[in-house]
């Protein structure tokens, strides 16, 4: 079953093709790779699928549903979360916080509620610090609850960005070069981290790497992509041996 | 009561900051009236009581908009001067009609609060859009011209109902034995006055738990997920326009709050007293005090209210030293070695090892 379905989407900047015809198929569970150089429109593409830029041309179908020009806000409710390359946590709000915010949409009750503490406020909250414990365990993160997110250190910070996208309960999870700035172990670790949600979680995930053999170890398949154009897309090992990939990076 | 004493403890971190916050009110609170009628208040200290009390309100509530929502406002001394007139307005009116005192006056400032809120809600939807440095230059000029409009507004009213005009008195053609209300530069005068310190106290208590409140719930972690990173909340699909103009607003209808109270504490009303000058001295409690901390922002309006008329004696130099006051504050507040020696000696602490002194003794008791 296709989860999310890309058909020649672009973007350009004053001339510059960023993103110039990509179309991409993942189906549900499927963990899928996007790498290649700096440069290449990787971050573009995830600020295409995720409404923060508009494609000038192309269509993003999402579970069957169109998506295409929809608010960022919109996309995220239709089931699309994602993570950022320079991390954007919410830094002067506790760990507990950062994930209860992306509850913010599962969970609800009025701000009158709130403000004069009906019941419906401490009934939500009670469920709604339930759920973010039970996510922040999955990242070894629960003990860090009551602290300050910018107090993290680096590496679970990282992880904290996936466990506040995770919390929108979505379909598809874009993360953004997740493993940047992570020492060889970290990164094994957190490897190990993504496998695990995507199985516990049901959730389709596409990945964007730098390094492309970190991700063949995890990723069913992987796509290519150069200078804002499709180079290869298929499975690990069929591309990382094209010689149009590895002249691509030898490039570099 | 002794277990009710210990659960204290228990109690998560925020709450028990809203019981001693709320407590160290009502302490003050109770120490002032015993002076009072004791007889040990000086006549300039208690004319200032209520004073404190709005500006405890203006500072919590501008502290909504730029500590917790983290947009600079410079404008907030207009929804006080909305507040003001709306529920004076009211007041006046129905000074005939409705005998009872608390009922009159409690209505006069949910109507000047409901008035402030949607001049929020207006003025937050043209402005929020906007960031920064642009946002002020908008606010204050909304300030401006709410003060302004005012200025020149006359509002009569007789049997046949409202009269506006923006000309003069005459020209609100009023029957025989109408009424002028609001009377232009001379605002309105002769509002009852019905704010007493006791009113003020309890509406600043009010406006502090709403806003405590509001900050510990969901839309509190909205808000503040867009004052930290706008990108980000948008990512995780919050209403970013929603909760601006909901943070904003609030902080209007609160400032409308104030508005009232001081127009039923004093003789006369005019709109010049809400011009940027107050606005800005609003917002210097709130950054002495410390941006989002609403404790802070009361210390700090109650502080600054009292100083300079203490520092009357000091006749032309008076403003000078009051600069210095704001300087040296500033520098206690923020310089690093401040900072610790405050975490070191600090009155929770304090507060805390008392009550772990009286909790034991009674344990042993
Ligand atoms: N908002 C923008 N305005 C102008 N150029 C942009 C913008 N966003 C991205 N680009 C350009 O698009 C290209 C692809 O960038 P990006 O998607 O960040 O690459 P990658 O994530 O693969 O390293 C780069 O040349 C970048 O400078
Ligand atoms: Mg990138």
């Amino acid at each position: 079953m296709e989860m999310l379905s890309v058909k020649n989407i672009g973007i350009s900047f004053g001339g510059l093709h960023a993103v110039d015809s990509f179309s991409i198929t993942i189906n549900k569970g499927e963990l899928y790779g996007l790498i290649g150089p700096n440069g290449a429109g990787k971050t573009t593409v995830f600020n295409l699928l995720t409404g923060v830029y508009k494609p000038d041309i192309g269509q993003i179908f999402l579970d069957g549903e169109n998506i295409t020009g929809r608010s960022t806000i919109e996309i995220n409710k239709a089931g699309i979360a994602r993570t950022f390359q320079n991390i954007r946590l919410f830094k002067n709000m506790s760990v507990l916080d950062n994930v209860k915010c992306g509850l913010h949409n599962d969970y609800k009750y009025s701000s009158f509620s709130g403000i004069f503490r009906l019941p419906s406020y401490f009934k939500t909250e009670k469920i709604m610090n339930e759920r973010a414990y039970e996510i922040l365990e999955v990242f070894g993160l629960e003990k860090e609850a009551k602290i300050l997110s910018s107090n993290l250190p680096y590496g679970k910070q990282r992880k904290l960005e996936i466990a506040r996208a995770l919390a929108t309960n979505p379909k598809l999870l874009l993360l953004d070069e997740p493993a940047a700035g992570m020492n060889p172990s970290e990164t094994e670790e957190l490897m190990d981290t993504i496998s695990l949600v995507r199985k516990q979680y049901d959730v389709t995930i596409l990945l964007i790497e730098h390094d492309m053999k970190l991700v063949s170890g995890i990723c069913e398949k992987i796509f290519v992509l150069n200078f804002g154009i499709e180079l290869a897309n298929g499975l690990p090992q069929d591309v990382l041996n094209d010689p149009e990939v590895i002249k691509a990076y030898l490039g570099e | 009561m002794t277990t009710q004493f210990l659960n204290i403890k228990k109690l998560n971190k925020s709450t028990r900051y809203n019981i001693v916050t709320v407590g160290s009110i009502l302490i003050a609170y109770a120490i002032c009236m015993y002076m009072i009628n004791a007889g040990n208040m000086s006549n300039l200290l208690q004319n200032l009581l209520v004073a404190m009390c709005y500006y405890g309100i203006m500072a919590v509530s501008l502290n909504l908009t730029v500590g917790i929502l983290g947009q600079l406002s410079l404008g907030h001394a207009g929804f006080m001067c909305i507040g003001a007139f709306t529920g004076a307005f009211f007041s006046k009116i129905m000074i005939n009609t409705m005998d009872n005192v608390i009922i009159r006056f409690t209505l006069a400032i949910l109507i000047g609060a409901a008035m402030a809120g949607l001049f929020g809600v207006i003025i937050g939807i043209v402005v929020l859009r906007l960031r920064g440095d642009y946002l002020a230059i908008v606010t204050l000029a909304f300030g401006e011209i709410i003060k302004n409009v005012l200025n020149v507004l006359y509002i009569g009213y007789d049997s046949r109902g409202i009269h506006f005009s923006m000309k003069d008195t005459a020209s609100l053609n009023l029957e025989e034995g109408g009424m002028v209300i609001v009377k232009g530069a001379q605002g309105i005068s002769g509002t009852p006055r019905n704010a007493t310190f006791t009113i003020g106290v309890a509406l600043l208590i009010i406006t502090y738990l709403i806003i405590v409140n509001l900050v510990n719930s969901r839309s509190g972690r909205a808000i503040m997920a867009i004052r930290d990173n706008h990108i980000a909340a948008e990512s995780v699909g919050i209403d970013i326009t929603k909760y601006k103009i909901l943070a904003f607003s609030i902080s209007a209808a609160l400032a409308g709050v104030a508005g009232v109270l001081y127009s039923h504490n004093i003789a006369t009303v005019q709109s010049t007293k809400f011009g940027y000058n107050t606005s800005i001295l609003i917002l210097v409690f709130v950054v002495l005090g410390g941006m989002g901390n609403l404790r802070g922002s009361m210390i700090a309006a109650i502080l600054l209210t009292v100083l300079p008329e203490y520092l009357r004696f000091m006749r032309d130099y008076r403003m000078l030293i009051y600069a210095i006051v704001l300087i040296v504050m500033m520098i206690f507040n923020w310089a690093p070695i401040f900072i610790n020696w405050r975490k070191n000696h600090s009155l929770k602490d304090a507060f805390n090892n008392i009550l772990k002194k009286i909790v034991k003794a009674k344990k042993e008791a």
